[in-house]
């Protein structure tokens, strides 16, 4: 009789709880399609150059990094300082999409700010970031050896992504890189 | 009352004016034939905007939107079915870019969690219901001889809660006067 009572205190509870946990996930963190599968396959020409191309194969047998990046993007001024970080301190190679971008004033972007990217290429109609499922720049992904995304975060990273969460995947690829 | 009417005649004609713009976004396509244009409204009514969220391929002015509308008319004129668009989408995007999510486990609790719920309530209504109906209190008309309507009357006149309580031991009082 007793419990006739409390069942919908309860069930109060449980929603209460179910509704709070909804409060704190993130509603623009779509999780990626793209993880644990190959890495779409595309061949860019190079940012600043004339007859650069760039194909991710160039890459296969590294574990690098994908970083979709704009100068029109007001986020990624504040993920820049952490990209040249992670350059200078020769974690593993930074291709940068640059997506939907003028030429000229991406190139002005990279002298200003400094260069992070062993390479940028150039996604002037957004049809490769699409294949990568890119929905708001910045997005960055790592890619492992065999040329498989591994990881992908959404948004700007900060230095203690970099260190919780984009590291240990760096670092693991100096353990494995002699076994290709 | 006079400037009510007015701040009520501003909000319509703002809520109006907003919506006409709002459908004005899209760009017009082309279409070879009435059918793939049918197909490309109902595809881009069907397909979620990412960037959004809570709108349409149809219905966002956001560029990756745009660009995910000008891809299904593409592919609709290269000939593609609605499935393999839906597919290039999904391969994308996942589930999240169609509106109506597909069954699957991490679905499942969505798509089945209105009807279990209808059927738990079911099962108590339906217990509730039986319970009261085998519940003498209940249905103290429904005694059929004297032994029974004794048996009724004894219980009321145990339970304080009753209010008809005390006219009923009052009748009884009359009775056994006459």
């Amino acid at each position: 009789m007793k419990l006739k009572y409390i069942i919908p205190l309860l069930a109060f509870f449980a929603m209460a709880f179910l509704l709070a946990k909804g409060l704190t996930l993130n509603p623009k963190a779509i999780p990626s399609t793209r993880i644990d599968k190959a890495a779409p396959d595309f061949t860019l020409p190079v940012l600043s150059s004339e007859t650069d191309q760039f194909n991710p194969s160039e890459l296969k047998g590294k574990r690098w990094i994908l970083n979709v990046w704009a100068s029109w993007c007001v986020s990624c001024r504040d993920e820049h300082p952490v990209l040249n970080d992670i350059a200078r301190a020769g974690l593993a190679p930074i291709v940068g999409l640059n997506y939907k971008d003028k030429d000229d004033e991406a190139a002005q972007w990279l002298k200003e700010r400094g260069d992070p990217y062993y390479k940028s290429v150039v996604d002037q109609d957004g049809r490769v970031g699409i294949d990568w499922g890119v929905i708001a720049v910045p997005e960055t992904f790592i890619i492992d050896e065999e040329g498989k995304v591994i990881y992908k975060h959404t948004g700007p990273i900060t230095r203690e992504l970099v260190n919780a969460e984009m590291l240990p995947l760096l670092t693991a690829s100096t353990n494995t890189a002699p076994n290709n | 009352m006079m400037r009510k009417t007015l701040l009520l005649t501003a909000l319509i004609v703002a809520l109006v004016g907003s919506n006409q713009y709002g459908y004005a976004v899209i760009e017009a396509v082309e279409f070879e034939t009435k059918q793939q244009e049918k197909r490309y409204k109902t595809l881009i009514d069907q397909l979620r905007c990412l960037v959004c969220q809570n709108q349409n391929l149809a219905g966002s002015d956001a560029p990756l939107a745009k660009d995910l509308r000008d891809i299904t008319a593409d592919m609709i004129k290269q000939g593609d079915s609605d499935a393999t668009i839906k597919a290039f989408m999904r391969d994308r995007y996942g589930d999240f870019v169609l509106y109506e999510p597909p069954f699957n486990w991490s679905t499942a609790f969505l798509w089945l969690g209105p009807f279990v719920l209808l059927i738990l309530v079911s099962i108590g209504l339906i217990l509730n219901i039986k319970r009261r109906q085998e519940d003498d209190l209940f249905r103290p008309t429904q005694a059929t001889d004297d032994a029974e309507r004794i048996k009724v009357r004894n219980l009321l006149r145990d339970t304080p809660s009753i209010g008809i309580n005390n006219e009923l031991s009052s009748n009884e009082t009359n009775s056994d006067n006459t």
